[in-house]
């Protein structure tokens, strides 16, 4: 029995699974970033001596996650929309302080986080909308559900909107710093030294959360997943196999 | 050495991500190969991973990138006209 995979970079297959598509990867996958770092560099030389039109096809493959993590944070879309806008704005204003230490999309990531962190602390001065505990390390379950058997999901039970909508109010529900090391991760697939950099934390405490965050994920996902399973045939007699 | 349940548990998401030793990842498997248990958290824990990687959890509202790009325009002109 192997039940090892590395999901990393092929995270899409699962064994004896099949390939979600390519198709999906639209915007914002960590991986449509140009692979040659001095691509990025030149065309930030370029803008900021003038052809600031070329800003457009730099933040292409960080539309998607910026949304994320403000929507992550915020948990609301035209709130996270705007702060994206707002965000954007910043990066290219900006611009000239990117130092090339890291990936370009590891520090409009870092941006993003702190202007949804601001909004979140304004929100926080209104009463009616109390701050989530964003660095409570200590809440949550993380043992989890204990079954006998699993039934796999395969990629295509994702065009059941209720399950979309399950994932999505799982993850949404989680607490914050967990929330956001499994969009970082698992959702953008950024790498742990990555997520680290963004998050500010060590390489050690985004493991630990990501392993916390999977494992509450497993237990409070798995009963209801089941509902989805693909139906067992019946035999004669009613046995299952 | 002989590795229980809860020692699994604590190791899944490493074994997930490949990131486990050889001599550990042996012990996994072999408990996993008796577990039933473990076995199914295991496999439930790398189904949920996969599919919440998928971009259809999350979807993108509809026309997002284009108004991104439009109010980039006009701070962009701005700003040059500005210069």
């Amino acid at each position: 029995m192997e039940h090892g995979v590395s999901l990393r970079g092929r995270k899409r297959r699962l064994p004896g699974s099949h390939t979600l598509t390519d198709a999906s990867k639209s915007i914002g996958k960590t991986a449509s970033e140009p692979a040659e770092p001095n691509a990025t560099a030149r065309i930030i030389a370029r803008i900021l001596a003038g052809e600031a039109h070329l800003f457009h096809e730099l933040i292409r493959p960080v539309e998607r996650p910026v949304f994320l993590m403000l929507f992550m944070l915020l948990r609301d879309e035209a709130d996270a929309e705007d702060a994206a806008q707002e965000t954007f704005i910043k990066v290219y204003r900006n611009l000239h302080n990117f130092r090339g230490d890291s990936k370009f999309s590891t520090w409009v990531l870092s941006i993003t986080r702190n202007e949804g962190l601001g909004l979140l602390r304004k929100r926080a001065a209104h009463p009616e909308e109390p701050l989530e505990p964003v660095l409570d390390e200590s809440s949550g379950d993380f043992t989890p559900a204990l079954l006998t058997d699993w039934r796999e999901l395969p990629p295509e039970a994702l065009e059941r909107e209720q399950l979309r909508a399950c994932l999505c109010r799982a993850i949404l529900q989680l607490p914050p710093i967990y929330r956001e090391v499994v969009q970082l991760r698992d959702v953008d697939e950024f790498d742990v030294q990555e997520t680290a950099n963004i998050l500010g934390i060590s390489p050690g405490s985004v493991k630990v959360r990501l392993h916390r965050a999977r494992m509450m994920l497993q237990k409070e996902l798995v009963p209801q997943l089941r509902a989805f399973a693909p139906q067992s045939k019946r035999k004669w007699f009613g046995r299952r196999v | 050495m002989r590795i229980d349940c809860k020692h699994v548990w604590q190791h899944i998401t490493a074994y997930i991500d490949g990131d486990v030793e050889a001599t550990l990842r042996a012990e996994i498997d072999r408990h996993l190969e008796h577990c039933e248990i473990c076995s199914a958290v295991m496999d439930s824990t790398r189904n949920v991973v996969v599919l919440v990687a998928d971009d259809r959890v999350f979807e993108i509202p509809a026309g997002y990138s284009e108004r991104l790009h439009r109010r980039l325009d006009a701070v962009l002109t701005e700003e040059i006209s500005r210069d």
